[in-house]
């Protein structure tokens, strides 16, 4: 009886793992960043370069930063989710507009409409390569404390949204 | 005259070629610690690739930040510190042996062993389920003589 059983456990386990591996995505590389301070940094807003951010004056708030750009196609995906947020004000959205150029970025808000209090412009992406980006979109979750809670690689979606972020959300809320 | 004029024109896609990829030819020197460094580092958005040989924009702005970073005198291992601190471990295509790594540095070893003492563990059942005979002096000479006959 032993003789099945063992070989046959060996590959139930094997195919577990092997099925485990489908459902991975292999360029979602888990972030360093999470539960570190969100990097520093001061940069001017998109539509107002004459205007200043920086992460510190979002000190005990809880927001989102979005990473975006007019050339990204994803973002596209996820611009209705964000409009939704907005709307249903369950957390400042913050955009970080990156490497990409001013009037582009504010003709694709023009035109589908925008979701953020608030645009961060990163022309030439020192800030997103900061925050460990590598492919947008990217959305970061901060804590009141400037502390990255979450980070979601590529378009929230809305299962997303109801699973992970606003979960997370009403919990730092209440911290 | 004609020859002149041919020569010139030989010349042209020299003279059209000059002048570009002249950020690459800054300084030799740190082009080419950059390349060896880029070498041991991963493209996030090609896998499988480094960021030396690779042409996508990601890469082409690491490298960029290399060359900065090496231009303001950080060494390759700082260079590195800083990109695992933003990109994580796997970044780096031989990544440092600590804790979180030692798994994967050792699991084919201990796979290995685990395979060498299930072969050894299978050959001695295999020894004790076939018992040596002892043939009777009949028997032995039968199996000569059958050996014998067969050469």
């Amino acid at each position: 009886m032993m003789r099945f059983i063992l070989p046959l456990v060996i590959f139930l386990a094997l195919a577990a793992f092997l099925f485990k591996g489908l459902s991975l995505d292999p360029r979602e590389v888990p972030s360093p960043l999470i539960d570190k301070p969100a990097p520093a940094f001061i940069l001017p807003q998109l539509h107002n370069p004459k205007k200043q951010f920086s992460p510190q004056d979002m000190k005990g708030k809880v927001w989102m930063l979005n990473v975006w750009a007019s050339w990204c196609g994803s973002c596209k995906d996820e611009h209705p989710i964000l409009m939704d947020i907005a709307q249903q004000k369950i957390v400042p959205v913050y955009g970080l507009n990156y490497k990409d150029k001013r009037e582009d970025g504010l003709a694709t808000l023009r035109n589908s409409g925008d979701p953020y209090t608030l645009v961060i412009f990163d022309a030439d992406g020192k800030v997103g390569f900061d925050y460990g980006v590598y492919g947008v979109p990217e959305t970061y979750i901060i804590d009141k404390q400037g502390v990255i809670r979450d980070k979601i690689i590529g378009a929230v979606t809305r299962q997303n949204l109801r699973e992970r972020i606003q979960p997370l959300i009403e919990e730092l809320n209440k911290q | 005259m004609r020859y002149l004029l041919l020569a010139l024109m030989l010349l042209l896609p020299v003279w059209v070629y000059a002048g570009e990829a002249k950020d690459l030819a800054d300084d030799p020197v740190i082009e080419r610690r950059m390349i060896n460094l880029a070498e041991e580092v991963r493209c996030l958005v090609c896998q499988s690739e480094t960021v030396a040989s690779s042409r996508s924009d990601w890469s082409n702005d690491v490298r960029q930040i290399m060359r900065e970073k090496m231009q303001a005198g950080a060494t390759d291992q700082e260079i590195k510190d800083i990109l695992v601190e933003r990109f994580g471990k796997s970044v780096l295509f031989d990544p440092p042996v600590d804790g979180e790594t030692i798994p994967l540095w050792i699991a084919p070893f201990v796979m290995l062993l685990l395979g060498v003492a299930a072969l050894f563990y299978q050959l001695r059942k295999r020894r004790q389920t076939v018992p040596e005979t002892q043939l009777s002096d009949e028997a032995q000479k039968r199996a000569a003589a059958l050996l014998n006959d067969q050469e």
